[in-house]
């Protein structure tokens, strides 16, 4: 997995940095190194994650303040220029705070903090970050957040249906999100955000490995 | 020195669960004529501009980019002139 150097940025409050490093370092053997998010570029990486956690305390609105950390310029940058990008819960808000996803993730519905695993159903595996899986395949992903409802106006979510944009779906929607939308990727296939957490389940010692073909999907389409 | 007075509010279409939560506990102490409650954020900015407009271009500005997130929320604002030594 030599061809992969990834950059997990760590922004004050990301709490899921480290279990991201761990997966992608000693589970898929690949290059990955943190990026402090006052770094001004982000080197050689040519993959990009941005945890989880809650960053600058999810002050105002989650992942609103950590759009004008230092280092997203070149983050945009970089996906706008097909780079691959990955959002994972908080970090699937700082994409949509960004624009580089569309929507936005509000208070869940029920307002309580949803801490458990739930089931996903895989809607599109003709994606550089669903590969591994096949269509209709049912996997079972933690979550952990308190705002997890996705939430984008009528047109934004047609596109979304149109393109084949949603990824994953709960088959029991934990967080009133619109349509089931658990996952979803930009219309150029290049940056990708889930709430639900697969670096925490793709470890065999954590007893659960459904989202190990995740990150499988993702190196294997960088090499 | 101008006070801005900025009112973030969710947008009239999303649901907003904290809001219905509280009409429900207005509701059960009596508050029976309380039709519809929505809750948001109320921010109080201090510019120094040299003038109203500019206080107000200023505020706008600082609600589009940062303060409010235009998918989710409308905001208001209102400026006033202050003591320039406060």
């Amino acid at each position: 997995m030599a061809g992969v150097k990834a950059g997990v940025v760590v922004f004050p409050g990301s709490n899921c940095d480290h279990d991201i490093y761990y997966i992608l370092k000693h589970i898929m053997n690949t290059d990955t190194e943190f990026l402090w998010h006052k770094e001004q570029g982000i080197g050689d990486r040519n993959l990009i994650i941005l945890p989880g956690g809650f960053s600058f305390g999810d002050y105002l609105r989650c992942g609103a303040a950590a759009k004008f950390s230092p280092v997203m310029n070149e983050v945009i940058r970089f996906a706008n220029n097909g780079g691959v990008v990955i959002g994972i819960c908080n970090g699937f808000q700082v994409l949509c705070e960004t624009g580089l996803l569309p929507g936005v993730l509000l208070r869940n519905e029920n307002l309580k903090f949803v801490c458990k695993t739930v089931t996903l159903k895989v809607e599109n595996n003709k994606s550089i970050f669903t590969g591994d899986y096949e269509i209709k395949e049912e996997i079972n992903i933690p979550v952990a957040h308190g705002e997890g409802n996705y939430y984008c106006d009528s047109n934004t979510h047609m596109e979304l249906v149109g393109n084949n944009q949603i990824l994953f779906r709960y088959t029991d929607n934990p967080n009133g999100s619109l349509d089931d939308i658990a996952g979803i990727q930009n219309i150029n296939r290049n940056v990708f955000g889930m709430m639900p957490h697969p670096e925490r389940a793709s470890d065999k010692i954590l007893g659960n490995t459904d989202g190990y073909r995740f990150f499988k999907s993702v190196v294997e389409s960088i090499q | 020195m101008y006070i801005s007075k900025i009112n973030i509010s969710l947008r009239k279409t999303i649901l907003d669960p904290q809001g219905k939560a509280i009409e429900h506990s207005l509701k059960s102490l009596g508050f029976e004529p309380i039709v519809d409650t929505r809750i948001g954020k109320y921010i109080e900015l201090k510019i120094d501009a040299v003038s109203k407009q500019e206080a107000e271009k200023i505020s706008e500005e600082a609600c589009k980019k940062l303060l409010a997130n235009p998918v989710m929320e409308d905001f208001t604002f209102e400026v006033t002139e202050i003591g320039g030594t406060e």
